[in-house]
């Protein structure tokens, strides 16, 4: 067989087991939790009797090891189950949530990737001077400044003073897509600035790593520009570090973006896990759980089968 | 001085800085103000040991300093402008349009990542020069003139999937693609195997003429210049020593310099007669890497008397490094037996005795990567001590001591550190480390391959000196057959994981010759004019590397 085939079956099979063993840790985690749902869902001035009846309705009482299948296999076929408090089905819950998010993630991902990119090659190719030290500086503070601030700030100086946009980001079915971007400008333009810097010093980095080796030196005494050297000779030698910082940052605009949407009301997964949590809604927990996590090792995975394919001794075997 | 010139250099000075330990980092002078004339088709061999500024003066004809390097005064003129006083615009069409440079490593100046086709055509189209189509039919017709297989397709390819000796060549078109005048060739052949050696010497030479193109061919071995230059310049820390036609470097040189490099490999080493019972005996061994499927030792047999050297000979793939790593139990083999000291080793070096490892050492090639560089030499030499004999204190450093004498060094180094060592300090101390365990068998892998010719020649004599002193036997890996006449008693030739002649010095250097060995022994570059031609001509094998 293909020794790269061979590798990328033996990436995705390793991201399948790691997803099933994260399965367990977040069943285990959600039942350690002290309290009792049933107890939570019915107040404390339940009756002993109500409580068992719920019980046995909820299937508390089945073994351990019986429910987290009847989960698991329910979560393959797309059943995430009921939540508790609302009675809702999940599924079709988390569904329209998660898109929400997906599409702010993809709008954030859209302008930071790129963008992150370029500043890097600028900063290499004006390393240790202004330029690079400007962009270095400038996307470290914005790093080091905790989001939600950045988000108030942006919130009053764009919305409030310059009413360029809505501080509020709500969106919904019946708006058009330059509707919803309109109402989403706030929440990028937070998180663009939260992952730049990662992804802009990573693709710095790892540059500035291939910039050392002998073939740079052949495109420089070949009288190429030295942007080109850097485009054409040391960026596609340094494409797994780079796929990997910006597949990180991918995650975390997926699931790390709980307190943007918090600030920007925005009806995203980040804000449902958030309220599920403090109403104690384990089933809601453990879905969220479940997605973040998928996301999580699904982009990692991408990242590691881009690394391997970046590599032509691997693609072009002998 | 003439105005035809393709490269004239006047009174040329290169500085750098240097970051020396435990001092502020400061300027130095490296080149001292070198003056020379380059003719249309003319080929100029700039000599040297490494840090007599060769390839600094080299880069310099294209504008460009490595790392730290700045030229700090004189003139360089290429085509009658001063490029010096040129603009940074003007200077990069200089470089890849009008000179060209072909690096020693030409598997690390190719992009690992960009076909040979895309790279070998660049400068061309970049400048200017050439159409893309135009410029990749010039590569092809270069691949072809340049004895590249399948001229037509090679250029698809990418770097990691052709020979090293075709990878040198594949930059040698590099170079002459963009039609330059002139071509800076940096040890072009010195990483390659001494078989491909000569070939690629040859193709680049005909490429060379049949160009009419100027080169500056850059190099430290004298035998290699002296058959592509019509001039060579000889260099030492950055002057020059002498500076003349090849014909009177090679055969009336002046300087007493000049006449060194010429005759260096002084060694007389009268060979020793077998003695009865051999130190080590390797019996059978045939071994292969762990997840591969083919032997690279195939049923290998050779012996190595007291106090006595085998030097193992062959060419990058032979398998020499291999049965190295076979004797010291990095690699069990898959059959066979190694006998040592009148005993059986284990196969894994894990589960060897103490008194084993101890009686088996090893010097390398990169005596750099060898030592721990935040230690000290006392440090270094210190540790077989303690860890073999459990000396400490006073004892220990008596040792010590007596050790740095007998490399040549004395006490005073004691207390440095790798850093402040030159490269032929550095293997000294690493000899030094194997002596302190007191061993029956060094074996040396490539110990002098890194070294300059006058300095490998002086490790070469300490190692015959401390062999009578110490009475230890030697296992010499070499690909190099100059080291192998001044050192050995007995000679193995490996050739592609078997070994091919295996016998007493005189026996295996004396007629009648099998192929292989043939072809090995007159491939060892001669100081003669004319010698390039003659051995190609009466050559009965291909070299393997290409």
């Amino acid at each position: 067989m293909n020794p790269i085939v061979k590798l990328l079956a033996q990436r995705i099979a390793l991201s399948l087991l790691l997803l099933l063993m994260i399965s367990v840790v977040i069943f285990v985690g959600t039942m350690i939790l002290p309290g009792d749902v049933a107890q939570s869902i019915l107040g404390q001035s339940a009756t002993p009797e109500a409580l068992a009846n719920l019980r046995a309705e909820l299937g508390l009482n089945d073994p351990p090891v019986a429910r987290y299948f009847q989960w698991l296999f329910g979560a393959l076929q797309g059943d995430l189950g009921t939540a508790l408090t609302s009675g809702q089905d999940i599924t079709s819950a988390i569904g329209s949530r998660l898109s929400n998010t997906l599409f702010l993630a993809f709008w954030a991902a859209l302008i930071a990737v790129p963008l992150a990119i370029f500043l890097g090659l600028l900063a290499v190719r004006y390393k240790d001077r202004w330029p690079d030290k400007l962009i270095s500086a400038v996307t470290l503070a914005s790093i080091s400044i905790p989001e939600f601030l950045i988000g108030y700030v942006l919130m009053y100086l764009i919305a409030v003073k310059l009413r360029w946009f809505p501080s509020v980001a709500m969106i919904n079915d019946s708006m058009n897509l330059w509707q919803k971007l309109n109402s989403i400008a706030l929440p990028v333009a937070v998180l663009t600035l939260v992952v730049l810097a990662h992804m802009m010093r990573m693709t710095r980095a790892a540059i500035l790593n291939v910039m050392q080796s002998a073939y740079i030196e052949t495109a420089e005494l070949k009288g190429l520009s030295t942007f080109n050297v850097i485009w054409r000779h040391a960026f596609p030698n340094s494409i797994a570090p780079i796929v990997n910082v910006v597949m990180l940052n991918l995650a975390y605009l997926v699931v790390g973006v709980v307190v943007i949407e918090v600030v920007f009301v925005y009806p995203g997964m980040g804000q449902y896990l958030v309220d599920h949590v403090s109403k104690r809604d384990v089933p809601v927990v453990q879905a969220c759980g479940l997605i973040f996590a998928a996301v999580y090792i699904g982009l990692n995975m991408i990242a590691d089968i881009v690394s391997i394919l970046s590599n032509p001794r691997l693609r072009h075997p002998k | 001085m003439t105005d035809t010139a393709v490269l004239k250099v006047r009174d040329l000075k290169i500085g750098a800085t240097i970051y020396p330990p435990g001092e502020k980092p400061h300027e130095i002078e490296i080149v001292h103000g070198i003056s020379f004339d380059l003719e249309p088709g003319k080929v100029l061999g700039l000599i040297g040991e490494s840090g007599a500024g060769k390839s600094t003066i080299g880069l310099a004809s294209m504008a460009y300093g490595r790392g730290g390097v700045e030229i700090t005064g004189g003139e360089v003129w290429v085509n009658g402008r001063d490029i010096l006083q040129s603009r940074h615009s003007d200077i990069r069409k200089l470089r890849g349009g009008e000179v060209t440079y072909v690096s020693q490593s030409a598997a690390a100046s190719f992009n690992p990542a960009r076909t040979i086709m895309e790279q070998v055509v660049e400068a061309a189209v970049e400048q200017g020069k050439f159409s893309r189509r135009d410029a990749e039919g010039r590569a092809r017709e270069l691949f072809a003139k340049l004895g590249l297989p399948d001229p037509d397709n090679i250029g698809a390819r990418y770097p990691h999937q052709v020979s090293g000796g075709q990878l040198q060549r594949c930059m040698t078109a590099l170079a002459l693609c963009p039609e330059p005048d002139l071509v800076v060739f940096d040890e072009p052949t010195t990483a390659l195997d001494v078989t491909t050696q000569i070939d690629v010497l040859m193709a680049i030479k005909e490429a060379i003429r049949d160009t009419g193109v100027a080169a500056l061919y850059i190099t430290h071995d004298l035998a290699v210049v002296a058959q592509v230059s019509d001039d060579i310049m000889v260099l030492r820390h950055g002057d020059t020593v002498e500076y003349g036609p090849v014909d009177q470097i090679i055969n009336t040189p002046q300087e007493e310099y000049t006449q060194a490099l010429v005759s260096v490999r002084s060694i007389d080493h009268e060979e020793k007669a077998p003695t009865e019972e051999p130190v080590l005996s390797v019996r059978n061994i045939t071994a292969r890497y762990k997840g591969t499927k083919f032997d690279v030792l195939h049923n290998v047999n050779v012996d190595l008397y007291p106090g006595q050297t085998l030097a193992v000979v062959g060419e990058s793939g032979s398998g020499k490094s291999t049965l190295a790593r076979v004797i010291t139990g990095l690699l069990p083999p898959r059959e066979g037996e190694i006998h040592f000291a009148g005993r059986t080793l284990t196969p894994d070096f894990n589960a060897r005795s103490r008194e084993d490892l101890r009686e088996l050492q090893m010097i390398y090639q990169m005596a750099d990567v060898a030592m721990n560089p935040r230690q000290t030499v006392g440090t270094i030499i210190g540790r077989p001590l303690e860890f073999y004999f459990g000396l400490r204190g006073a004892k220990k450093r008596q040792r010590i001591i007596e050790l740095l004498d007998e490399i040549e060094l004395g006490e005073s180094f004691m207390d440095r550190y790798p850093a402040e060592l030159s490269g032929g300090q550095k293997q000294r101390v690493c000899i030094a480390r194997a002596l302190a365990a007191k061993p029956k068998m060094i074996i040396c892998d490539e110990v002098t391959s890194a070294l300059d010719p006058l300095v490998a020649d002086g490790i070469l004599k300490l190692l015959l000196n401390l062999q009578k002193i110490e009475d230890v036997a030697y296992l010499f890996i070499t690909h190099d057959l100059a080291t192998v006449r001044a050192i050995a008693d007995n000679i193995a030739v490996m050739y592609k994981g078997k070994v091919q002649r295996y016998g007493q010095k005189s026996q295996v250097l004396s007629p009648p010759f099998d192929d292989y060995t043939d072809l090995l022994l007159s491939s060892v570059p001669e100081m003669k004019i004319g010698w390039l031609e003659e051995v190609i001509a009466h050559r009965k094998m291909e070299s393997a590397g290409n």
